[in-house]
């Protein structure tokens, strides 16, 4: 096949970090040190000055395919992944229609097998993500689907949510809630708050969020069932949340950068761009959320990458759809709220691919779904699943450069720091200098 | 903004005391014009003023089109009552549309909050005034409002409006009653009453008002009643059940025993107390019926106030500088 030398970049194991050589061949890290010279035909990769950790993981990943291609397919969501240092994806299945049964999940999981990276595949709860009757998650389940979700919108009946916690937990799966009870939040465009009540723009209230993360916790503690809570992005979830896991509970959450990143005041112009549910919230819930990434008290930072075209995007604010782009900027933005130069690199990559990949189960390979392991230590013997990082590069974000289909960033113009080098997925240069290889 | 002179008109937030005099002292002298036989200046002749209304509204549309008219602008009028969504039609797209005919300026009225906003930034070369954007702002109608009651104080203290500029606002009391939640008149109102220095209270069951209203600069009132007595002025506003808040107060006849402007409650104003009304009025409901057609209610006037204020804005808007004033 092909061997690869990634040369004198800083190697970030799970608790190691040392500046060495790291020798991939054949899908395969073979070597990792003072490696000297090896065999020719290596590709050599300069990373000096660079991190060298396990590929990113996204747990939260809108594909838009089937259905919205125009949006974004498969093969484009995974090119922009791959610039974006990812080497793994999980689909969600709020396409159309949903990714709701075996034919769906398979036919995902065959175009992703075509793309450079491993595209691992969330079902949904119920079918039709409609929150009435359960899918068939056992189904699903014996494809090797590990996480379940109706991302979009949350499973609003408890009872429901109940017996999807029940029926999942013999599986060994976990549920991956969107926490918004559409009966508080229904109707809203934006955080309630000042800013919604002087632009006149129906609010999504916090507690819209925090209400449905109250209640799950409970459903968990109730039923011994798992939940992932998607983009937390108020300050009193993130708490809850790790009260519960805390004490034991199968509570696992992941914060999204919009919400680390920006808050409520960025939708003063009406810019439909900055439209996402849950909605950006004040600065001191954006401020919580960037001191738990840095305590470590994040389980994941994942994307919600969520491209839609230009024409939705140009709606009034109310009518626009909700969601952003964030493969390809993220982990400059991860890197940020971790304190840039002062950021932790084992921390960085516990957020952005190992935290995920224990979540996904997506650590060890699977032939059943055709992945490779991922969010490894970086050493010999493991996939080579491989993202070279160089936290000091500056770029400045285009709409009209990024790879994705789709041109919603809310970040166009605005310069950032830390450039993904090099991506190595499944032992091939996917990513190289900055570019697809 | 310290004024609006070849601006777009978007919202009375961030509009100064003196920009807003300035439209108030404009408007004066087209009350003139619009007392003279033949009710037409030449400020904008060969102009091309848009009506844009996504949202039906005859009475807003009839006096923005007025207005242009009587300033010898050309006027296209589209009425585009759907959602842009189930005409298909991208906002970006129907105002380009618009654009390629060659305009001046755009009056836009839309169901969506910031839509006037959003189209100002696709046509930087067009003057965007905004005539209601969802529960946003109704920035003509919060000057139309300002400019009855400087013209009512005035004629009763036998002074000059023009003269007066802002000062009959200072300490006055404004009471203002009733859906302010769902309200951009409210929003408007609010921005230029404070802004020329009156104190604006509220009074509104508690779904009714806006959820952070304690951020607002405005009082919320306690006793309703207390609050008739203490006001100068008491602006109602619509209940606007046609955007789902009769749902906010368990029934329109609750709502008229515990806020309506009824008969009997009318009796606690002062004499001198103005009663307005921006109109179209739910007899009965927020107001009345004979208290609507007391001689201290302006309601007509505000109407009538409608043309000189809106061809104050366009004139400003569009002609821009001071040296073209031609009347």
């Amino acid at each position: 096949m092909s061997s690869i030398v990634l040369r004198q970049g800083l190697v970030v194991g799970t608790t190691s970090l040392e500046i060495g050589d790291v020798l991939i061949v054949d899908g395969e890290i073979v070597g990792v040190g003072d490696l000297g010279d090896v065999a020719s035909g290596t590709t050599e990769i300069d990373a000096t000055g660079c991190w060298v950790g396990p590929g990113l993981v996204d747990l939260h990943t809108h594909l838009r395919e089937p259905g919205r291609e125009e949006a974004e397919t498969i093969e484009s969501g995974a090119l922009a992944g791959a610039l974006g240092g990812f080497t793994a994806l999980v689909a969600m299945p709020n396409t159309e229609p949903a990714l709701d049964n075996v034919a769906l999940v398979s036919y995902v999981l065959d175009r992703g097998a075509r793309t450079p990276l491993d595209i691992a595949v969330a079902g949904a709860i119920t079918q039709g993500r409609r929150g009435e009757m359960l899918a068939p998650i056992a189904e699903m389940a014996g494809l090797g689907v590990r996480l379940f979700t109706d991302d979009g919108i949350g499973v609003q009946d408890p009872s429901l949510m109940r017996r999807a916690l029940t029926y999942a937990k013999p599986l060994g799966v976990r549920l991956a809630q969107h926490c918004e009870d559409e009966l508080l939040a229904g109707g809203g465009s934006m955080n309630e708050g000042a800013v919604s009540s002087r632009l006149g723009l129906v609010g999504r209230p916090a507690l819209a969020e925090e209400l449905m993360v109250l209640r799950d916790i409970e459903l968990v503690r109730l039923t011994g069932g798992a939940v992932h809570f998607l983009h937390l992005s108020t300050g009193r979830s993130l708490a809850m949340a790790i009260s519960a896991r805390n004490e034991g509970l199968a509570i696992t959450f992941e914060v999204a950068p919009h919400h680390f990143t920006l808050d409520e005041t960025a939708c003063d112009q009406f810019d439909p761009m900055f439209k996402v549910h849950p909605p950006l919230r004040p600065r001191s819930d954006v401020e919580a959320l960037r001191d738990a990434m840095r305590r470590g008290l994040v389980d994941a930072v994942a994307t919600d990458h969520a491209p839609h075209a230009p024409e939705l995007k140009d709606l009034p604010f109310d009518e626009a759809p909700a969601g952003m782009l964030g493969l390809e900027h993220v982990a400059s933005l991860t890197l940020d709220a971790l304190g840039a130069a002062e950021a932790s690199p084992q921390e960085f990559f516990a957020l952005l691919s190992r935290g995920p990949a224990r979540i996904a189960q997506l650590r060890q390979s699977d032939v059943r779904v055709r992945h490779s392991g991922h969010g490894g230590a970086v050493v010999a013997g493991e996939d080579a699943n491989l993202v070279v990082f160089d936290p000091q590069a500056r770029w400045t974000v285009r709409a009209n450069e990024l790879q994705s289909r789709a041109t919603n960033t809310p970040y166009d113009g605005r310069e950032l720091v830390g450039k993904v080098r090099a991506t190595i997925a499944k032992g091939l240069l996917v990513v190289n200098e900055g570019a697809l290889a | 903004m310290r004024s609006i002179r070849g601006q777009n008109l978007l919202s009375l937030d961030n509009v100064s005391r003196e920009a807003i005099v300035e439209v108030l002292d404009t408007a004066e002298s087209f009350v003139e014009v619009n007392r003279r036989a033949i009710k037409k200046v030449p400020a904008l002749k060969g102009r091309v003023v848009a009506s844009l209304f996504f949202e039906e509204s005859t009475r807003t549309r009839l006096s923005f089109e007025t207005a242009a008219k009587r300033l010898s602008a050309d006027v296209l009028s589209l009425a585009v009552a759907s959602s842009s969504v189930k005409k298909g039609e991208s906002l970006r797209d129907t105002i380009a549309t618009i654009d390629a005919l060659g305009i001046d300026a755009v009056v836009m009225r839309h169901q969506s909050s910031g839509a006037a906003l959003q189209v100002s930034r696709y046509v930087p070369q067009v003057h965007v005034i905004n005539a209601g954007d969802g529960l946003h702002q109704h920035p003509t109608q919060g000057l139309l409002d300002a400019f009855t009651i400087r013209q009512v104080l005035a004629e009763r203290s036998q002074t000059s409006g023009l003269e007066s500029g802002s000062e009959l606002f200072q300490g006055l009391r404004i009471l203002i009653v009733g859906d302010i939640r769902h309200s951009r008149v409210a929003r408007s109102d609010i921005g230029a009453y404070v802004t020329l220095g009156a104190e604006v209270r509220v009074a509104a069951p508690g779904t009714l008002l806006p959820v952070d209203i304690g951020n607002w600069p405005v009082a919320v009132v306690d006793d309703f009643d207390e609050a008739l007595e203490w006001a100068d002025v008491v602006g109602l506003l619509r209940l606007q059940r046609e955007r789902g808040s009769g749902s906010f107060v368990p029934s329109l006849g609750e709502f008229t025993q515990t806020y309506g402007l009824t008969h009997e409650r009318a009796r606690k104003l002062r004499p001198s107390a103005i009663i307005m009304h921006p109109g179209p009025m739910n007899r009965g409901v927020e107001i009345d019926s004979r208290v609507a057609d007391l001689p201290s209610a302006v309601i007509e006037r505000q109407v009538a106030n409608g043309v000189p204020i809106r061809m104050a804005v366009l004139y400003l808007t569009v002609a821009g500088s001071k040296e073209e004033v031609v009347l």
